[in-house]
């Protein structure tokens, strides 16, 4: 018996080329005649154009085209927002891919070059004289929605996007009865995702054949389309996006941008194949951020720590314009899953989303559920502290009892299955929780400050229904599909809609297809992120490819062993009820020595010399999966940290992950993943921020001065897990790829504030910045001598100043 | 337009000759003009190491030297540590490990790591984390990466 391929740790097979340099991403293709597009952006926050003069831009050497907002006028519609919350009022302000009158960020395109090279183009912007009339700004969300604010749109009176609320129970009542309430302001700051490689695009216009074909930077190939056919009026089927090799996505390699839409224009008008690639800080301003909540949160319990309500009132920035998915996300993924694991009866999400002078918001890694989850945690430890028992031991009295087929919670969804204790009970062991609390009271005395944090998670994935999609207002289905085509050498490829970007689906869905029919992993080729190739597909986010796209491929797989053993049946000579399958053999019962390989009966079926009645040539089949519902994937975090009194530097001293994803597919790909998003999330609790002024600018604009995690800063990842199979999906998957940044952020935040909790100190903004933590503890009158009391001890930390 | 100056560089064993602009990046010379597009720009201001290459034995951003700069050296990128079919221990030990995902970083990476080890044979995590600052990843939050240069180091040991 052979180590089944399906839960093997096997090293990718995307790797080889990625490692060799032969890897092709966006900006790595160029094409016959192509030139080369850069964007001017407005270096205003809010302004009104009064004149553009490109005369000298147009001169400049190189220089093919300069176009403004008056050329696209009738020729590209706006871009279209694609998730309209129902019931909330939504909206829909115009979001012109080029700015003819206003412009309302710092990054709004106001005119586009096209030269024969990039550094031709660029010389150029700098000739395009704008006029600009500044208007005032606003960039905080609910300082946007006070009397008086700015006004960004017209038909949006008081900045307000949509107004959602979600609710199950009585929350006011239970609020009313509490022994016990908490509460809490939260500032979710804005982030900058990130992807190591920024966006690009290349536009390439046939007008011969009215085709277009566009290599594009995205995790949905699928949808870039349909939006691009929406924009540019061509018809779906005469457009071909192509997502080549992706570097990295987050959430921000969703949306369907101007830039790309401008790009294709730009080819259409002049019929050579046009690139436009950003340069990072183009990145910063031009491609969409993450999170930005204000949110007030409270808490309500009785006197046992027993967790009686949940309610908020948040202040979603959506930046100034309408994102792709970005309504969906403070409502949908972040409102509706207040209840995390927990069993509380009675919840109300209360949600604004609010134009502001800033970069459109969109997805970010988790998108929605680290919001939730950290304000569930925080609140969780707040109670703790109020009722006056451990942090842990509150969260074990709310812990919903094991299931595992289907929960209701108050909020009006159901659950997969869970057993939240099981992965709180191993995380515990890992860490070695009760020992670190027992050496941290003599830390303590000695004035060491050094705090641990646990964060319980249950997160919404493997998006999802298409009939919920429809029913909470997103435009599209979110089913998957593949196709499977075995030949008549017994290799195979597999077609899928998804479309991976780093997250290794080349191999696990070649593990799933081996796992499946018996053929040698390295026998499969996966192929994706082609429209003219793959079937349809809705993208790769909110952790639903392997749980979708996954389970669309072993289903594929089963109806092609199920053809294949009516035609080994008939090579056999054998009745079909007789035939058995093992590896990849189709036996006759009882008679082992007669057997056909699944090559062999491939070939058969390709050659169709001698197939049963009825059957057709080919071996190929195709599934289009519809999850009967979403994946709830949870698990339970901890981080042990250590605060340096002299500086305020934060260190992170251990984290532990323990990960409930069901069965995997490959273990070290999970473990890459948790890896991944856990730093990501670090970066969020301790360094990361998009900075602006009071004027709109973004002070965070270069990599010198947004801070995302670096290796010297972060310790080993430990990482366990728990394997809860889900009950409704066909490999009983859960999804991995954004579990990280859901327990991490708020895991590291608890320790912090358990590391600060002798000095008073009860709440900081994030990210913890050094300087922020250093002036809380000189305000706090900080001694180091622990408790007042000069031991005599010297741990390096806590000298009075 | 802009006066060209000729230049000559080695590139990966290979003499290339050309006239290029003064401000020409030395990414970009080698992306565009050579076509050895595995060297990668992710940053433009010299941060995260994606368009780490060889230039005269030591490691350089060629995101922040000219390609005049580069006249006369010898240079070696991503495509030219495999020699023919057979990968680098560093390679080998990023592809075992798991050392990347999305593969934006990892050329910049595994020039880094290659130059991390011909430094210290023997490195610990903590000094591949110190050598690795330079270089960004988004996805691995660096564990696997780490992994792959002691794995390689160790390889390199005969371990």
């Amino acid at each position: 018996m052979t180590t089944r391929i399906f839960g093997s740790g096997i090293r990718r097979r995307e790797d080889p080329r990625l490692i060799t340099g032969q890897a092709s991403y966006t900006d790595d293709i160029k094409l016959t005649s192509m030139v080369h597009a850069a964007i001017l952006r407005s270096p205003h926050a809010h302004a009104r154009i009064t004149s553009i003069n490109t005369d000298a831009a147009k001169a400049s050497p190189g220089v093919l085209a300069v176009y403004t907002g008056a050329d696209i006028e009738g020729v590209l519609n706006p871009i279209p927002c694609a998730w309209a919350i129902p019931d909330s009022d939504l909206k829909a302000v115009a979001y012109p891919a080029i700015a003819s009158d206003v412009v309302r960020y710092v990054g709004d395109a106001v005119a586009v070059v096209v030269a024969e090279n990039r550094y031709q183009a660029e010389d150029a912007l700098e000739l395009i004289d704008v006029g600009y009339a500044p208007l005032p700004s606003i960039i905080n969300p609910e300082a946007a929605m006070a009397d008086g604010a700015p006004q960004l749109h017209e038909d949006a009176p008081n900045n307000q996007a949509f107004h959602w609320v979600a609710a199950g129970g009585d929350t006011d009542a239970a609020f009313a009865d509490a022994a016990v309430t908490v509460s809490e302001t939260i500032n979710q700051q804005k982030l900058i995702p990130t992807p190591m490689e920024t966006r690009s695009a290349i536009a390439s216009w046939s007008s011969a054949m009215g085709e277009l074909t566009l290599w594009n930077t995205t995790q949905n190939p699928h949808i870039a389309r349909f939006v691009t056919c929406l924009v540019t009026g061509i018809a779906e089927h005469k457009i071909r996006v192509i997502a080549p090799e992706v570097g990295g996505g987050f959430g921000a390699k969703i949306a369907v941008y101007p830039w790309e839409m401008i790009t294709a224009f730009c080819s259409m008008q002049l019929g050579v194949p046009v690139k436009w690639t950003e340069t990072r800080s183009e990145n910063y301003i031009a491609t969409t951020h993450g999170r930005d909540h204000v949110e007030y949160v409270e808490m309500a319990a009785d006197a046992n720590g027993k967790v009686t309500a949940v309610r908020s009132v948040v202040y979603a920035g959506m930046g100034a314009y309408l994102s792709t998915a970005a309504p969906g996300i403070p409502t949908i993924l972040h409102g509706l899953m207040y209840s995390g694991p927990y069993d509380i009866a009675n919840i109300t999400a209360d949600v604004y989303g609010v134009f502001t002078n800033s970069t459109p918001v969109e997805a970010y890694r988790g998108a929605g559920r680290p919001e939730a989850t950290f304000l569930l945690e925080r609140l969780m430890d707040k109670v703790g502290d109020a009722v006056g028992i451990d942090s842990v031991e509150v969260r074990r009295r709310n812990l919903i009892e094991p299931f595992d087929n289907n929960r209701d919670v108050a909020i009006g969804i159901t659950y997969d299955s869970g057993n939240y204790s099981a992965a709180l009970d191993q995380l515990l062991g890992h860490i070695g929780y009760d020992q670190f609390r027992h050496d941290q009271e003599h830390e303590r005395e000695h004035g060491t400050l050094r705090g641990i944090g646990v964060a319980c998670y249950c997160e919404i994935c493997g998006l999802g229904p298409s009939q919920v999609a429809g029913a909470v207002g997103f435009g599209g289905g979110l089913w998957e599909s593949a196709t499977v085509r075995i030949y008549a050498t017994g290799k195979v490829n597999v077609f899928i809609g998804t479309s991976p970007h780093g997250q290794g689906e080349e191999t696990t869905f070649a593990q799933i297809v081996a796992d499946e029919i018996g053929v040698d992993v390295d026998d499969v080729e996966v192929i994706h992120g082609d429209t003219d190739i793959t079937p349809m597909g809705w993208g790769t986010y909110g952790s639903r490819t392997t749980v979708v796209g996954g389970a669309a491929v072993a289903l594929t797989m089963r109806k092609l062993r199920d053809k294949a053993r009516v035609i080994a049946a008939h090579l056999l000579e054998a009745d079909e009820a007789d035939i058995e399958y093992e590896d990849g053999q189709f036996f006759v019962r009882g008679a082992r020595d007669r057997s056909q390989s699944i090559q062999d009966v491939a070939l058969q079926a390709n050659v169709a010399w001698n197939l049963p009645e009825g059957i057709e040539p080919g071996m190929e089949a195709s599934t289009y999966y519809d999850p009967p519902n979403f994946s709830y994937p949870f698990g339970a975090h901890a981080a042990i940290v250590s605060v340096d009194p002299d500086n305020g530097h934060i260190t992170l001293d251990r984290y532990v992950a323990v990960d409930d994803c069901g069965p995997q597919i490959n273990p070290m790909i999970v473990e890459g993943q948790v890896h991944g998003g856990v730093v990501q999330g670090a970066g969020q609790a301790l360094w990361e921020g998009a900075v602006y002024d009071d004027n709109g600018q973004l002070l965070t604009g270069t990599m010198m001065d947004y801070a995302i995690p670096r290796a010297h800063l972060v310790p080993d990842i430990e990482v366990h897990s728990t394997e809860t199979p889900s009950p409704h999906n066909p490999l009983g998957v859960k999804g991995i790829g954004e579990t990280g940044t859901i327990a991490s952020t708020a895991a590291i935040y608890s320790a912090v504030m358990d590391a600060l909790k002798p000095l008073g100190i009860t709440g900081l903004d994030m990210p913890l910045t050094p300087e922020k933590v250093w002036r809380a503890i000189q305000a706090s009158g900080y001694t180091g001598n622990g408790h007042g009391h000069d031991h005599g001890h010297d741990h390096g930390h806590g000298h009075n100043h | 337009m802009p006066n060209k100056v000729p230049i000559t560089i080695t590139v990966n064993g290979r003499s290339h000759s050309a006239e290029v602009e003064p401000r020409t990046l030395l990414v970009h010379f080698l992306r565009e003009t050579l076509n050895l597009t595995g060297t990668k720009i992710g940053c433009d201001t010299s941060q995260c190491g994606a368009c780490v290459v060889k230039m005269n034995g030591v490691t350089v951003k060629s995101c922040t030297a000219f390609a005049v700069q580069a006249d006369g050296a010898e240079v070696t990128t991503i495509e030219g540590l495999a020699d023919g079919g057979n990968l680098t221990a560093v390679q080998e030990a990023f592809w075992n490990n798991h050392g990347l995902q999305c593969g934006y970083c990892t050329a910049g990476m595994i020039m880094t790591v290659t130059e991390i080890i011909e430094r210290n044979p023997n490195p610990s995590a903590e000094e591949v984390r110190a050598g690795l600052e330079g270089n960004m990843c988004r996805c691995t939050g660096y564990n696997n990466i780490v992994r792959a240069a002691l794995a390689a180091a160790a390889a390199g040991q005969g371990g």
